[in-house]
């Protein structure tokens, strides 16, 4: 098996049981422990914004600065304007194209 | 009071309008897996069986980056951790045989539990949670499809579109809605400086994993 189809066979049954916990032994509107829920709803902040640094500001496992902070800049500006995700998406792909295309980075 | 029809005509169309949202970053995705080395099936896998968006990019972006199998399930699972807490505040809408609640729990993902939580009826929150899940389960393999098939062959049309910007956009974006509690802003600022400072020093998937860690600062186990 390649490394690809372990982490997503890995990933798919790991994934599953956090999903159908709840609907399978929770039906009847127990609930987790405060701390567990206050905990699990907490994590993907820290996280995404860490992807969201590595996502821009790495490449081949170093810390490099191009074209692709344009579009993430252009996507706070259309997040604070209150836009819909489906337009952030574009506006950042948009704004990196275009700073390549006028800069030929 | 709006009658039942128009109730679920509004669900519907909210539904499909979560699931289009996605397609860029659908197609990212797909995009971003031939850049890992995966073929269309391995992308396609991913989008249907993981069916966790953040939590696919993650773990394929480690892939990419050329770290190792654990860091990305690590990274994958600590990401999709959130899911355990949706599928509590779900699980009263979704009864029924165990075959149904085993097909229902694959599409416990933040866009389903969003639309199924402007309900109040345990009815309402199940069609929306159906109606939300598989509008983004279409959308979401289509255009990973997309991104793999039609967009891997095309050489620097990927750079050129700045279809790469679409991936920090869109983790921008699934966390802005937190950042106006006063708590995510202090996670989402440590979390960024840890990655940022390990980037270099440790292996790829790691930073991420890391930054997991800025939670503690907050010691959610205290009682308030």
């Amino acid at each position: 098996m390649s490394d690809a189809v372990i982490v997503m066979v890995s990933l798919a049954i790991g994934t599953y049981m956090l999903k159908a916990f709840g609907p399978f032994f929770l039906a009847n509107q127990r609930a987790l422990p405060s701390w567990l829920k206050r905990f699990a709803m907490l994590l993907p902040t820290p996280l995404l914004a860490a992807l969201v640094i590595t996502s821009t500001l790495t490449n081949n496992d170093q810390i490099v600065f191009d074209a692709r902070i344009v579009g993430v800049v252009a996507a706070i500006i259309a997040l604070l304007k209150r836009a819909p995700f489906v337009l952030v998406v574009i506006i950042a792909a948009a704004a990196t194209a275009i700073w390549r295309l006028l800069t030929g980075l | 009071m709006p009658d039942l029809a128009t109730t679920r005509r509004t669900i519907r169309i909210q539904a499909i309008s979560v699931g289009l949202a996605l397609a860029p970053f659908g197609a990212a995705f797909g995009v971003l897996c031939t850049e890992a080395g995966l073929g269309t099936w391995e992308a396609l896998g991913f989008s249907s069986f993981v069916f966790a968006g953040s939590s696919q990019f993650a773990a394929v972006s480690v892939l990419a980056e050329g770290g190792t199998i654990v860091a990305a399930i690590v990274a994958g699972l600590l990401l999709n951790l959130r899911s355990l807490a949706f599928g509590v505040s779900m699980a009263p809408s979704l009864k029924g045989s165990i075959l149904m609640r085993a097909l229902m729990s694959q599409l416990m993902i933040d866009e389903s539990t969003a639309v199924a939580s402007n309900h109040e009826s345990y009815a309402l929150r199940r069609y929306g949670y159906l109606w939300g899940g598989l509008s983004v389960f279409i959308v979401w393999n289509s255009m990973t499809w997309v991104g793999v098939a039609l967009l891997s062959g095309t050489g620097t049309l990927v750079h050129d579109l700045g279809i790469d910007a679409t991936i920090p956009a869109a983790f921008l974006a699934l966390a802005w809605s937190k950042l106006s509690s006063l708590q995510h802003r202090i996670l989402a600022g440590v979390g960024a400086v840890l990655a940022f400072l390990l980037v270099p020093f440790v292996p790829p998937g790691i930073p991420v994993i890391a930054a997991a860690a800025a939670v503690l600062l907050l010691r959610p186990w205290r009682d308030r």
